[in-house]
């Protein structure tokens, strides 16, 4: 698409965005696997819209302000991405043009207040944990409260009763020959919220004879930050991160958006000094699914009794990732069922914090993709990543898990049902 | 109240006038092209898409009817001052009887959606635009939309067996029915590829058929695109009459493969030929297809082995257009058609072309029915080169119309070629369209400016 994008006066941040515009010739593949396109059925409300509006504001054209609505409703999934015939990194354009607006437009204190909240507490589990614990202790007193919307759903998301946290050792030896040694992400809201699925993570690689370091120095991957426009607090943890996994062979990230999230890095610095580096750690990161795979993977003894799982695509895994078949072809190994719901490239809602700032399109795209699992007549559903598996979780009546904890429980020889 | 007013009361809350709302409404899938409309309705019942146009009649303003904005010819573009009727929402298919073998849909449901729905009852609906997964049926019957399945089954007409239409004086018709057989002139037929201009369907009743039993997919490699010209019409000489029969240069293949990874072996001519019905009949044809194909002079032959490497192969061809945004900023899609016989002496004469203007033409088209689709990419940054491309695009579209072919194909005439009309057409053909047009539509407000050339109109 043509453009007049003064890209001079943006510097390098403007070349992004002007590159992606450039490559859209507005076909409109993108529209079927939009999921706020395909819930509001309007124009500005899809990857090529909100291209459009892009460009637009980016020309000077049209008030930022004017076009904020829609760009904010996009959940960055990127399912886009996958159906975009013409290659426009949709991904790289959004995030940018975030962080880009961030200090341009204005926010409500109320807003404002509740935003750098949520920045400043979820990446950090010393902070997050004590409020959590609050939340879910106060959870059913202020459940039947008519509580505004923003406050209900981070609400309706906390489990009833929050696990204890064991503290990591710093390695994990490989059972067996030593094939590669690895640095894990132990996330943010992930380790609080759900424990289980970094331990699972840990003895899923062990017994595939890798060892794993978890670097006490490390910090949350600032995906959230990053994607919420917060350049300066991604920055600073990403910082963290480039110094923490120097020294091992792969990071291996078991929360599709924390993936997704270190691999773009190089965005978060461009034309910075760490640029080089922020490229070099990006390339060492892999999903747990992926470094299995690639390994060779030692399948678990297989389940006592038939299983059926359906798998559901994390969009960051599936879109910005690309990585769809190996978590299939590892639970397949496992000896389970696979089964393939409808619609798999649309997105559950989840989408990092979206489900706290649009709580009624997320509730809507929950739901569907809820019917749709079920839908498959699977005995549980398996997923990447843990944004994916609350949300779904909170519409659906069967197990979730994530496939670190399920591949885990068949390594224990335990009934996942159970 | 004024005509926005008495528009909003009708539908609440689906008025769309912000500044944000209709800029990306301004252009369809032809981005030369942009025009600011003046509102975007959004209608989600067909009651209120009759209050829409009868409103529009009353106030005399113009208005388009929109599904999911993916015309190549800019047969959706706004009309300054005027609405957009938008029919995404009304994408409910209203019934689907398997026994009658028809689906009754509105005009929002997307091409792809009625195939399936229909697949748990071993039915399909045949016409397969490349856009299928998005564009929606309102304008495939606008646009008489083709696919590469159509060599075989025919466009969309053959496959509208009944409509209902508002027109653009606000009354509702009934044209054609239920069955192919009907009583009196076939007016949903001469309805099928009027683009908008006498009225907007808003409900459409389609043929369903029996899905083939089994596919054999064939790739066929040549060293030119004249000699993959030259095996179409051999195959057809043979007495074959394949499902579809595409051919892409080396120009669409190299981008459909950046796209898709679809398995294209890298040559200049690429011939897909695709055989379906039933299993005996499929093998049968294969044997004579192979030998064919080796007489032609091809260089390798591929078949797909499994439903997943068919699936790629399609997949492929129909990600082309978009796919050549990766070797081109900008591209112009043509429409032409020439008879088949004449399809070598065409491929040739675009080269030529191509070579004279000094830009890429990328083919990539529906060689069984002689409808092609040269891609003329240019960079419109740099100064004059939007035009060379136009020129050098009208001089194909002439070249066809020389040949005894014709301006468009399947993606119609729209805004972009509406300047060519009177290469075709005669002054007294396109008067005659002229006054068809004011006898449905005396204030012309339905699809304002496409179509007919200004000329007539100003002559008349």
């Amino acid at each position: 698409m043509q453009h007049q994008i003064p890209i001079q006066k943006l510097g390098k941040e403007g070349e992004v965005m002007a590159h992606a515009i450039e490559a859209c010739v507005h076909c409109g593949f993108c529209l079927p696997t939009c999921p706020t396109y395909v819930v509001l059925q309007e124009e500005m409300d899809s990857p090529r819209g909100r291209i459009f509006l892009m460009k637009e504001v980016l020309e000077g054209n049209l008030k930022l302000e004017e076009a904020l609505p829609y760009l904010d409703r996009c959940l960055a999934c990127q399912a886009c991405v996958t159906a975009c015939p013409s290659g426009v990194p949709y991904g790289e354009l959004i995030a940018t043009f975030r962080l880009w607006s961030e200090e341009k437009r204005h926010r409500f204190p109320l807003e404002r207040t509740f935003r750098l909240g949520l920045l400043r507490t979820l990446p950090y589990p010393e902070r997050f944990r004590p409020l959590a614990k609050l939340g879910a202790r106060l959870k059913p007193l202020l459940k039947p409260l008519p509580l505004p919307k923003p406050l209900k759903a981070p609400l309706a998301l906390l489990p009833d009763r929050l696990p204890e946290e064991a503290p990591y050792r710093e390695v994990y030896p490989a059972k067996g020959e030593r094939k590669a040694r690895v640095g894990i992400l132990l996330g943010c809201a992930q380790r609080v919220l759900r424990p289980s699925i970094n331990q699972a993570t840990i003895r899923v690689l062990q017994e595939n004879g890798v060892e794993v370091v978890a670097v006490p120095e490390q910090a949350c991957c600032g995906a959230l930050n990053l994607h919420a426009g917060d350049k300066e607090g991604a920055r600073a943890l990403a910082r963290k991160n480039l110094k923490a996994f120097r020294d091992v062979d792969y990071v291996v990230t078991n929360a599709a958006g924390c993936g997704s999230g270190m691999k773009e890095y190089p965005l978060l610095f461009l034309g910075e000094p760490e640029e080089e580096e922020a490229r070099a750690l990006a390339a060492k990161v892999k999903d747990l699914s992926v470094l299995l795979d690639e390994l060779g993977f030692i399948p678990p003894p297989p389940p006592s009794r038939p299983l059926r799982v359906a798998y559901h695509d994390a969009c960051h895994l599936a879109h910005a990732q690309g990585i769809r078949e190996a978590p299939r072809r590892l639970l397949k190994a496992a000896g389970l069922e696979v089964l393939e719901p409808k619609e798999w490239e649309l997105c559950c809602g989840s989408a990092g914090t979206y489900n706290l700032f649009q709580p009624e399109i997320a509730e809507a795209l929950g739901r569907r993709k809820a019917e749709n699992l079920k839908a498959t007549g699977a005995d549980l559903v398996a997923t990447g990543n843990i944004g994916c598996l609350t949300q779904i979780q909170a519409y659906l009546d069967l197990p979730v898990l994530h496939t670190a904890e399920l591949l885990a429980l068949l390594y224990e020889g335990k009934d996942p049902l159970a | 109240m004024g005509f926005l007013e008495e528009l909003k009361a009708l539908l609440p809350g689906r008025v769309l006038t912000g500044e944000a709302e209709l800029a990306p409404y301004e252009s369809d899938a032809l981005t030369a092209y942009r025009k600011r409309p003046l509102a975007v309705a959004l209608p989600e019942r067909k009651e209120e898409v009759l209050g829409a146009v009868r409103l529009c009649h009353q106030y005399g303003v113009p208005f388009v009817a929109r599904g999911s904005g993916t015309s190549l010819s800019g047969g959706s573009l706004p009309v300054e001052g005027g609405v957009v009727i938008a029919l995404n929402r009304m994408n409910r298919i209203l019934r689907l009887d398997p026994k009658a073998r028809i689906a009754v849909v509105e005009p929002g449901v997307v091409n792809l959606k009625v195939s399936q729905e229909a697949a748990p009852f071993g039915l399909y609906y045949a016409p397969d635009p490349s856009s299928q997964p998005i564009s929606t049926l309102g304008g495939n019957v606008a646009f008489n939309s083709g696919g590469a399945h159509c060599l075989k089954y025919g466009m969309t007409a053959n496959h509208v067996l009944g409509l209902e239409v508002v027109t653009p004086t606000g009354e509702v018709v009934r044209l054609g029915g239920e069955s192919l057989e009907g009583v009196g002139p076939d007016l949903h037929g001469f309805f099928v590829g009027t683009e908008g201009l006498l009225g907007v369907a808003v409900e459409i009743t389609l043929r369903l058929l029996p899905k083939p039993e089994a596919y054999h997919t064939v790739l066929a490699a040549y060293p030119s695109l004249e000699a993959a010209g030259e095996a179409v019409s051999r195959v057809i000489r043979a007495g074959l009459l394949p499902g579809a029969m595409e051919i892409m240069d080396r120009l669409s293949i190299e981008a459909a493969e950046k796209a898709v990874r679809a398995g294209y072996p890298p040559v200049e001519g690429l011939l897909i030929v695709e055989l379906e019905g039933p299993k005996e009949e499929v093998a049968e044809e294969a044997l004579v297809l192979e030998g064919v194909l080796r007489e032609s002079g091809a260089l390798e032959l591929r078949v797909a082995r499994d439903e997943a490497e068919r699936q790629a192969i399609w997949k492929g061809r129909k990600a082309a257009f978009s796919a050549v945004g990766r070797l081109s900023p900008d591209y112009l899609v043509q429409d032409g058609v020439v008879p088949r016989s004449r399809l070598g002496e065409a491929l040739r004469e675009i080269q030529r072309l191509s070579r004279e203007y000094g830009l890429r033409v990328a083919n990539v088209f529906h060689a069984g029915d002689g409808n092609l689709h040269p891609l003329v990419l240019y960079d419109g940054k740099k100064p004059g080169e939007l035009e060379r491309a136009e020129a050098l695009a009208g001089e194909i579209l002439r070249l066809c119309v020389r040949l005894g072919g014709s301006l468009t194909g399947e993606h119609g005439i729209g805004v972009e070629k509406k300047g060519y009309m009177p290469e075709m057409f005669a002054p007294e053909d396109l008067l005659a369209m002229e006054e068809v047009k004011r006898a449905l539509d005396s204030q012309g407000l339905a699809n304002r400016g496409k179509v007919l050339p200004e000329v007539v109109r100003a002559g008349a």
